[in-house]
């Protein structure tokens, strides 16, 4: 890996697992899935193919939160409305 | 004129987990704590505040009173963005009522000048929804409770919200102080990053004690029993009419 890349593929990675924390189906099969997303391209040199991966990464940790901030919301509403 | 916001949270079993009860109380030992999801939208709407005009909000402190892992609720309020906090330590087995905490709040707020209290409407262990009122009622300020949108009017002089009430929405005007409560519709609360709750740790946590407020902290309500909710009986298939009037009678509604 690119040196100027390596910091920000780590980072993305760790503020993923940090989110796996509270993923519903467990933290193994998240963090299994996610290591193994992230291995499939631990070969790639290009620096665009890398920023591709990186800027995929950072949807999905965005999806994610929008995902537990929905699961949220639903279960309060049903609670209280 | 500058907000001065004091965001009261509380440290709350997680809603996704289904409480326990043992020996007529809520057993929440061992399990995963988290911050009050109410209280979540009350952080996120001064954090909103803040982001429309800089200059608006001064100061954003969170407060709790709580078992010494409440730390851990402030740590997640200052990672979403508010500047400092402020830890009442009580012991494992002290609650506070809704009385006492108003009465610790409105200390607060005196001694940190606070001209904005954003609180969540009510926590999801007790349900009281008590506090915000209770607060309003003893510094004599304006509240609006249930909060589905907050305008700020006036330069930060008045602020106008809209509250959820029955069936729809009630639009209210009232000058700063005032204490606000909030709804689930407000916002979308942010998540706390891993890198802001790093950053969190070096954010100001004061701590007071109790004896500090020389307040009567006795409880006033006896809880006398916790129940579950009654389950749900199943259903019975009849074959024909008949089996359905003879069901009928024999449950007494014929």
């Amino acid at each position: 890996m690119s040196s100027p890349h390596r910091h920000n593929v780590i980072r993305i990675y760790k503020e993923l697992l940090w989110l796996g924390r509270e993923y519903p189906l467990g933290y193994k099969y998240f963090r299994d899935r996610l290591h193994k997303a992230f291995s499939a391209r631990a070969g790639l040199t290009d620096p665009a193919e890398i920023e591709k991966g990186v800027r995929l990464a950072e949807y999905v940790k965005k999806e994610i939160e929008a995902l537990y901030y929905l699961k949220k919301y639903r279960a309060l509403k049903k609670r209280y409305e | 004129m500058s907000l001065r916001i004091l965001l009261p949270i509380k440290r709350v079993l997680d809603y996704a987990i289904k409480p326990r009860i043992a020996s007529s109380r809520i057993d929440t030992t061992g399990l995963k704590h988290s911050l009050n999801p109410f209280d979540e939208l009350s952080i996120e709407a001064s954090l909103r505040l803040r982001e429309s005009n800089p200059s608006l909000v001064s100061e954003i402190i969170a407060f709790t009173a709580g078992p010494a892992k409440s730390v851990d609720s402030l740590r997640t309020a200052m990672a979403m963005g508010a500047d400092r906090s402020i830890h009442l330590e009580l012991p494992a087995d002290k609650e506070l009522e809704p009385l006492q905490v108003a009465k610790i709040i409105k200390q607060l707020v005196e001694k940190e000048k606070i001209n904005l209290v954003l609180a969540g409407k009510q926590s999801i262990d007790d349900d009281a929804g008590q506090t915000g009122q209770m607060l309003a009622g003893l510094l004599g300020w304006g509240q609006a409770t249930q909060a589905a949108e907050i305008r700020v009017l006036e330069d930060g002089k008045a602020l106008e919200v809209v509250k959820e009430v029955d069936g729809g929405t009630e639009t209210v005007k009232g000058a700063v102080p005032m204490v606000v409560t909030t709804d689930l519709r407000l916002n979308e609360p942010r998540y706390a990053s891993l890198p802001n709750i790093m950053k969190a740790k070096k954010k100001k946590l004061e701590k007071v004690k109790l004896e500090d407020f020389g307040i009567d902290v006795e409880p006033r309500v006896k809880i006398l029993k916790v129940e579950e909710p009654k389950k749900r009986e199943g259903g019975g298939k009849v074959e024909d009419v008949d089996g359905l009037i003879g069901k009928l009678k024999e449950l007494g509604a014929l």
